[in-house]
């Protein structure tokens, strides 16, 4: 069967692929626009390690076909950091120390973005609650609750 | 020269000695000389033994000196690690 | 150890892999490719148990775009060995005679697409003989079980089976009287324990690529704890010289001891030299489960007396652990740590090594430990209560400390077992008032710490700055920590370092990522080079000004002279720009078989809440504490204390390999093997308490392995404070405890 030819804009940019009928958006991403932010943890939604905001909303790339996404607007984790300068989610993960291993840290830092846009004032219990779909395996989860509330607390701080 | 005890594991190898003064000055020897004293235990401590040198563990113990007075126990090897 | 001032120890700069891994930079296992690259797959049986009549690949060899077909026959034969036991590896990558668990590898493909490769494996026609799978350490000691080698017989002293078995060892320690020890006991408290196989959990599936030219030469790169290892054992499994082998480590998403062995590496290599052209392989989440290495399942009998002063008198034990489809579980490791923490005279421990039909077994941090811990944790907590005595002072009456005797075996350093049971008392955690349904419970844990062999280089750049090249794939930030033991030698910022962790052709020997030793055992080679780099700017300094170098002194990044006459300090890129005029560039390197890496020892609080209607328990508050010897890091000391809680809250509560009848694991996957979210944990609060290790030159204990330790335990102990019921089988999910709730009635 043919080719599908999707338009779409990831990361405020246009971007165009071609991409087989059962491909996955992970797959597209990682293999045929070398976005390989984006990792495959599981392929069945479990582990959140795949995830991108897709028109505003959080979901799995394993679990979207990437024929789906054509004239769609994708963020990934590429497209957190402006001009060079981080966003502060990702700069609160560094000084918190909120990643080991790191592999799962692309999906919850998009997670959490996608959290703040919605929330930007969440409790530790909403934080935790909106990120319970990424598994994290090294840290306990501790640091990275404690990072994105406090990235939470300076863009409240900055939107003043 | 030497204070080697023996677990209760290789007391089977020792008719139930539990420890041993034996002159040697490195673990090589020491396994030649125990080897001597109880026959068929030198197999034993060369299969799958690490030691333990005045409560250092040691994982390739053969030429490992000894003091003048070492306690030394050998422990069967922790397996896998991390 | 002297109490020295630290400019860089001690500090929490900002990893230096950390922007790489925050903007999604960092490469792991499966994020590279290669122009013309093949996918290889592996065909697993569907059996937990059969004898392989026949493999015939030819259907699969003659589809359009299949480049490559392997099967144990391409692979040597193997002889029995001591350490890794090659000929039962090469049977766990390929199957020879057997297959021995569901998942296990019988042939693998390599093909130009995903979908050609998958045809590929339907292809394959291979005649099993099924036979009945043995799923339990009792059904495998039964006389009449069914055999999975009729080979192996058990080593080890006896009693134990003649013949042929499913046990393939008995280890004993032990010493004293055990039953002179009970006949002194005010209280004896005997219990049979159960856990299940449980899983590493780490997120990224094992990956490789391979590459092989017509020279003969492989390039690998893969995810893995161990690039010297997976170098080595791909070597022997498929013939080579470990020259012909250059592996890469890529970033890697967790490990915990499940990435120091080999699964897919040597199949993927040869899979490249059989095609001559480059062969991806990535394991799905489901063969992660079925196909990779579990902690086994066991099963332990514990007792234990004590005086009503709180004196341990006697312990006696059997633990029998599942060792999976090949021998070599963690048993040993399991009977010498469970009663390592206490000085008790009269002791007996056994273990056994039992083989069942379930995936071969790896490491999984502290293996072996959780388990023994578990039990000999929770029969401590229970004697607390029957002599009405606080678990932290029944604990303090009989902790080891510098000079003890070890149970197995040797006498200890300094260690911080003391220090820790007396921090944990005085936390505000352990008074703090509980809620209804809820309960508080107590546990310690401990573990050896490895050594092993680690190289490492230091050289300079002319802008002043340091490379720090090292061996050890970076598992928790221990680059940062390994620069930060750089920084504090040659006295510049730890920003001005750069670590590296080198492949397999550009730095020398290093053991594995594994048994809490890369901070320990490479941070020392770091040091040493280090200061072996500092000898060397001290001589070049010495040249420049014209004096001896007795009296040039090296501070703060800067060589100052000390013979009366005024200098201007040189600093590294004043000494680095002129070293081809003193004598060449300057590069420190040491190397080493480690010893003296301390023991860590841990004591958990652990408050949980009880739903009595559904069974659920929830962890409401956490505090670790535990004996870190000098924290290079905090925050990863830190993060390496909370990561093991979690994992040990996760076996505790719901994590459990599921298994039918027939052996077929039941839950391969992250929505039924059920690990802790961010939903399910507090915040963890930790204490590092700071008793040096005189073995490290800046009093470095491992600190990794400890933390999973004790949580089994402290649930356990906290729920039976919350419900009066004591759970002695693991997992407790909530059907187990509701089930536990209505028999007490």
């Amino acid at each position: 069967m043919a080719k599908l030819h999707v338009t779409t804009e990831i990361n405020g940019e246009s971007a165009e692929f071609l991409c087989e009928p059962h491909q996955t958006l992970l797959s597209a991403l990682r293999d045929d626009l070398q976005l390989t932010g984006v990792k495959e943890g599981c392929s069945t939604g479990d582990c959140g390690a795949c995830s991108v905001i897709l028109d505003g909303r959080l979901v799995c790339s394993c679990l979207v076909l990437a024929a789906e996404v054509d004239g769609a607007s994708l963020l990934t984790v590429e497209g957190l950091a402006r001009g060079g300068r981080l966003h502060p989610l990702q700069q609160k993960f560094l000084e918190h120390a909120a990643l080991q291993c790191g592999v799962c840290t692309p999906g919850i830092l998009v997670a959490a973005k996608a959290l703040l846009d919605r929330n930007p004032d969440p409790s530790e219990e909403q934080a935790r609650y909106a990120l319970a779909g990424n598994l994290c395996r090294c840290t306990g989860y501790d640091k990275i609750i404690r990072a994105v509330l406090d990235a939470a607390a300076e863009l409240r701080g900055a939107a003043r | 020269m030497a204070e080697v005890f023996f677990s209760s594991g290789l007391q089977a190898h020792t008719g139930g000695a539990t420890r041993a003064t034996v002159e040697a000055s490195n673990v090589r020897e020491l396994i030649d000389a125990l080897d001597q004293r109880f026959p068929g235990l030198g197999r034993h401590l060369r299969s799958r033994m690490a030691v333990a040198i005045d409560g250092e563990i040691i994982q390739e113990p053969l030429l490992e000196r000894l003091g003048a007075s070492s306690e030394v126990h050998f422990l069967p090897p922790i397996g896998g690690g991390s | 150890m002297s109490e020295r001032k630290f400019r860089y120890v001690g500090t929490r700069p900002i990893r230096h892999d950390g922007m790489d891994k925050v903007t999604g930079r960092a490469n792991f296992g499966a994020d590279f490719t290669l122009a013309g690259l093949l996918v290889g797959k592996v065909l697993r049986s569907p059996h937990a148990h059969a004898r392989i009549r026949s493999i015939d690949t030819s259907r699969a060899a003659a589809l359009p775009g299949v480049h490559a077909v392997a099967t144990s026959a391409d692979l040597p034969e193997q002889e029995h060995g001591p350490g890794v036991d090659m000929h039962d590896l090469t049977r766990n990558i390929l199957a020879r005679e057997k297959v021995l668990y569901d998942g296990h590898a019988v042939a693998a493909v390599a093909a130009i697409s995903d979908r050609i490769a998958s045809e590929a494996l339907a292809l394959i026609d291979v005649d099993y003989e099924v036979l009945p799978p043995v799923l339990s350490v009792d059904e495998a000691i039964r006389p009449d079980a069914v055999l999975l080698d009729e080979s192996l017989r058990c080593e080890g002293p006896d009693p134990k089976p003649a013949g042929p078995t499913n046990v393939a060892a008995r280890l004993q320690i032990g010493r004293g009287d055990v039953a002179k020890g009970f006949a002194e006991a005010d209280e004896i408290v005997e219990r049979e324990f159960t856990t299940q196989a449980v899983h590493q959990g780490y997120i990224e599936p094992h990956a490789v690529a391979a590459r092989t030219g017509a020279d003969g030469q492989s390039v690998v790169w893969c995810c893995t704890q161990g690039h010297f290892a997976v170098r080595s054992y791909s070597a022997r499994l498929l013939g080579l010289d470990v020259s012909q082998i250059k592996v890469i480590p890529s970033e890697i998403g967790g490990g915990f001891g499940g990435k120091t062995t080999v699964y897919l590496e040597p199949l993927a290599i040869l899979l490249s030299r059989k095609a001559g052209r480059p062969v991806k392989m990535v394991m799905t989440r489901a063969e992660v489960f079925r196909a990779s290495g579990p902690a086994g399942g066991t099963r332990i009998r514990l007792k234990v007396g004590v005086t009503r002063a709180g004196r341990i008198t006697a312990a006696d034990a059997t633990l029998l652990y599942e060792a999976g489809a090949f021998k070599g579980s963690a048993v040993m490791a399991g009977v010498m740590c469970m009663f390592a923490p206490y000085d008790v005279a009269n002791v007996r421990l056994e273990g056994f090594d039992i083989l069942v039909n379930k995936p071969k077994g790896a490491a999984y941090r502290a293996p072996g430990a959780p388990m023994a811990a578990f039990a000999s944790e929770t029969v401590l907590d229970e004697l607390a209560r029957r002599i009405g005595m606080d678990p932290i002072e029944l604990r303090l009456r009989n902790a080891v400390r510098e000079g003890s005797q070890a149970v197995y075996g040797p006498k200890l350093k300094a260690v911080g077992f003391v220090e820790c049971l007396e921090a944990a008392r005085n936390h505000p955690h352990y008074k703090a008032p509980l809620g209804p349904n809820q309960g508080r419970g107590v546990a310690a844990g401990f573990w050896f710490n490895g050594n092993l062999q680690s190289s490492a280089q230091v050289s300079l750049n002319e802008d002043g700055t340091a490379t720090v090249v090292s061996g050890c794939p970076d598992i928790g930030g221990s680059r940062t920590s390994l620069a930060i033991m750089a920084a504090e030698e040659l006295g510049i910022p730890v920003e001005r370092v750069r670590p590296v962790v080198a492949d397999t052709e550009t730095v020398g020997y290093n053991d594995v990522t594994g048994g809490s030793r890369v901070t320990f055992a490479t941070g020392t080679a770091v040091i040493e080079a280090a200061r072996d780099v500092v000898r060397q700017l001290r001589e070049r300094a010495a040249a420049l000004w014209g004096i001896d170098v007795a009296h040039v002194k090296w501070e703060d990044g800067r060589a100052l002279s000390q013979n009366g006459v005024t200098q201007e300090p040189l600093g590294i890129a004043d000494i680095t720009r002129k070293a081809a005029q003193t004598g060449g560039p300057i590069l420190g390197r040491s190397s080493w078989m480690a010893k003296g890496n301390g023991p860590s020892f841990a004591v958990h609080i652990g408050d949980v809440e009880l739903d009595p209607e559904t069974g659920r328990v929830v962890v409401k508050r956490y505090t670790a504490v535990q004996d870190a010897g000098r924290a290079i890091h905090p925050s990863y000391v830190e993060g390496q204390l909370q990561g093991g809680v979690a994992q040990g809250v996760g076996w505790a509560l719901n994590e459990a390999y599921l298994y039918d009848a027939q052996g077929h694991m039941q839950n391969a996957g992250f929505l039924d093997y059920r690990m802790p979210v961010a939903s399910d944990l507090p915040m963890i609060d930790t204490v590092i308490v700071e008793v040096p290790n005189p073995h490290h030159p800046y009093g470095v204990r491992g600190v990794g392995e400890t933390p999973i330790v004790p949580p089994l335990a402290t649930v356990a102990n906290a729920l039976h404070d919350a419900s009066g019921v004591r759970m002695c089988d693991l997992p407790m999910s909530p059907p187990a405890v509701l089930e536990a709730l209505e028999s007490r009635r």
